[in-house]
């Protein structure tokens, strides 16, 4: 849509160049020009802190911390990431993200998507009823406290269950979903089926839900990535900390910088410790690699589904 | 043949009709059970904050204690603070994080899709899904006053770097640049949909009488958006007081306290931590109401202004 637009214009443009003012194709040109500017100039600024960080975490702390490694990697070394992933607290943070992830998506998935569906059918008595309790939720909301009483009383504390039922639907993703079912699922193919006698389950099954693949990814996907970067929860609901998730590990690390001899110095091997004995150092080094290691998934899944990612966004800003 | 669902169901009786769906509402009850248990259950609550509450008790069991824990609130010498902290985070961060996504949307439909135009999309979308905790380690690691990068660099210039993370005063302006970094290429994609709306007839007879680009920026792609700035910009101000406080906990350390402690993060400390319960989730109410307050209000202001509104 957007291209089509752009092309359609730009087409006359050329045309006025060549026979309207030229004074006029001049200004138009430099407010291209400052546009192109303007757009190089952000591409700079949030690409270069991303470079800077996978160049230091295979760079010798001492050019890093002295200033010499400025774009590319200088004195390569890839005993960072050794000392992450040697780390036993990583990897099972790593276990416990990818199970929260999992279950929690799963359980997103099944409470949004037929809810979504069904909120999307007109012929639903209540259903203006049911939209008005589920937005006011948006809005307003009994706050921290009287949510944690109700974890605590149902006995989810430091269960895996606090990180992942308490964040069961989002009402924005929900709206997203009822928005694609109302507007990319034909009216006549549902009212077809009805006729034919088919029961609203079957429909759901057999006809809504293989057309609905766009809306499933997109779900997953905005579902997902919130899972996988979550910390709060864990840190108010769980106090065992062989349950934390990858964040909260992190959090150790690059927060607290709880990274001395406690958390690293285990995994440390001695002739590493020999090689580097400055321990701020070695906790810089780790904190560079542990960035690139615990964002990884995020950024190789991430060029194959920005595009999902931007429909979603998409069906969301039609008003439905 | 009938264009909607109406006709077919129109002539029953509401029972029937319901029944009709039941199934539906099979589909609808696991999500309203979620929010009843996890919203609405919470919101009953609520009424600890005019209550002396205590685990043991219960919540009815709990004597009430009318308003006293929100005049403590008020009479407490951080008051003023903690409203001020969270007013002036919050309107910097609107001040500056509102507008660039707007020019930067701006900016890109001005580009032909191209190489250059889907690249600069794709990497300042990205930042978006870095996860708040790596956030703050990128931001403590890169102001760290021995060796972090962004210091370096304002040595390099020859200048003398503040004490980022320690100094109260910088402390909202590293909290609003570092969100402008992390969201403002993804805040485009909601106005680039809104501005793929434009009709391209308007710009033809523009170009016919002789605007520039820029004008025609002006005067056709912004009045264009403009709905779509006034929703987003209500909702934005409905949420004044509710500033995330997830980074705002975790960038806050013992010597930025002057300026980095919010409503949120108070109620955090003082409830969880010191697990007060009573008066940390009066606090809490007093946020949203106030929140509550400013989002009607702007949808009001809004919809007598320029007929956009939420509701």
């Amino acid at each position: 849509m957007a291209a089509a637009t752009v092309l359609k214009e730009t087409k006359p443009t050329r045309r006025i160049k060549a026979s309207g003012p030229i004074r006029e194709s001049r200004t138009d040109r430099f407010f291209l020009v400052v546009t192109y500017c303007f757009l190089a100039l952000a591409l700079l600024i949030v690409l270069y802190p991303v470079v800077y960080i996978i160049s230091a975490s295979i760079s010798n702390p001492k050019f890093v911390s002295s200033g010499e490694m400025w774009l590319f990697p200088k004195g390569l070394t890839f005993d960072g990431y050794k000392l992450v992933l040697e780390n036993p607290k990583i990897w099972l943070g790593y276990r416990n993200t990818i199970l929260y992830t999992v279950l929690g998506t799963l359980l997103n998935l099944l409470l949004t998507i037929p809810s979504a569906y069904a909120l999307s059918r007109t012929d639903l008595v209540g259903r203006k009823l049911f939209l008005g309790l589920i937005l006011v939720t948006m809005f307003f909301s009994g706050g921290l406290i009287p949510t944690y009483l109700v974890v605590k009383d149902l006995g989810l504390v430091n269960t895996l269950w606090a990180l992942i039922l308490p964040t069961g639907v989002s009402v924005w993703n929900l709206i997203v979903a009822r928005t694609f079912f109302q507007s990319s699922i034909p009216r006549e193919l549902q009212e077809a089926a009805q006729v034919d006698g088919c029961s609203n389950t079957r429909l759901f099954v057999q006809i809504i839900l293989p057309l609905s693949a766009p809306i499933i990814a997109v779900m997953t996907l905005f579902y997902g990535v919130n899972q996988w970067n979550s910390y709060f929860p864990a840190l108010i609901y769980l106090n065992d900390t062989t349950k934390y998730p990858l964040q909260m590990v992190l959090r150790q690390i690059l927060v607290l910088q709880e990274m001395s001899a406690e958390t690293t110095g285990a995994a440390i091997s001695s002739d590493i410790a020999q090689a580097m004995n400055n321990k701020a150092e070695i906790a810089s080094l780790v904190k560079y690699a542990v960035i690139i290691v615990s964002t990884l998934p995020i950024i190789v899944i991430y060029p194959f589904v920005q595009r999902y990612f931007v429909q979603g966004v998409m069906i969301g800003s039609v008003k439905g | 043949m009938a264009a909607s669902g109406e006709p077919m169901t129109g002539g029953r009786t509401l029972s029937s009709r319901i029944f009709m769906n039941w199934e539906l509402y099979l589909f609808l009850a696991p999500a309203l059970l979620f929010f009843l248990v996890f919203c609405y259950w919470p919101m009953y609550g609520i009424q600890i904050a005019f209550k002396n509450f205590s685990p043991v008790k219960g919540i009815t069991g709990s004597p009430w204690v009318g308003f006293e824990h929100f005049e403590r609130f008020f009479h407490s010498y951080y008051f003023g603070d903690l409203l001020w902290n969270t007013f002036s985070l919050s309107l910097y961060e609107l001040a500056v994080g509102f507008p660039l996504p707007i020019i930067l949307a701006l900016a890109f439909n001005e580009v032909r899709n191209g190489f250059f135009k889907k690249t600069v999309q794709t990497v300042t979308y990205a930042p978006h899904f870095i996860s708040v905790v790596v956030m703050a380690g990128m931001i403590i690691t890169f102001l760290s006053p021995s060796s972090g990068m962004i210091v370096k660099f304002i040595e390099f210039l020859g200048f003398q770097p503040p004490d980022f993370l320690t100094d109260p005063r910088w402390f909202k302006t590293v909290y609003v640049l570092s969100g402008v970094w992390q969201s403002t290429g993804w805040g485009t994609i909601i106005y680039l949909a809104a501005l793929s709306a434009v009709d391209p007839q308007l710009h033809e007879a523009a170009i016919m009488d002789g605007a520039s680009r820029f004008k025609r920026m002006l005067h056709i792609n912004v009045p264009t958006i403009i709905p779509t700035i006034t929703i987003l910009l209500i909702l934005n101000v409905g949420n004044i007081l509710g500033i995330g406080y997830e980074k705002v906990l975790l960038l806050q350390n013992s010597l930025n306290m002057d300026s980095s402690d919010i409503i949120s993060t108070f109620v955090y400390r003082s409830g969880l931590v010191s697990a007060q319960y009573s008066f940390s989730t009066a606090v809490g109410l007093f946020n949203s109401v106030v929140n509550a307050i400013l989002l009607i209000a702007v949808n009001r202001l809004a919809r007598r202004t320029s007929e956009t509104s939420l509701w």
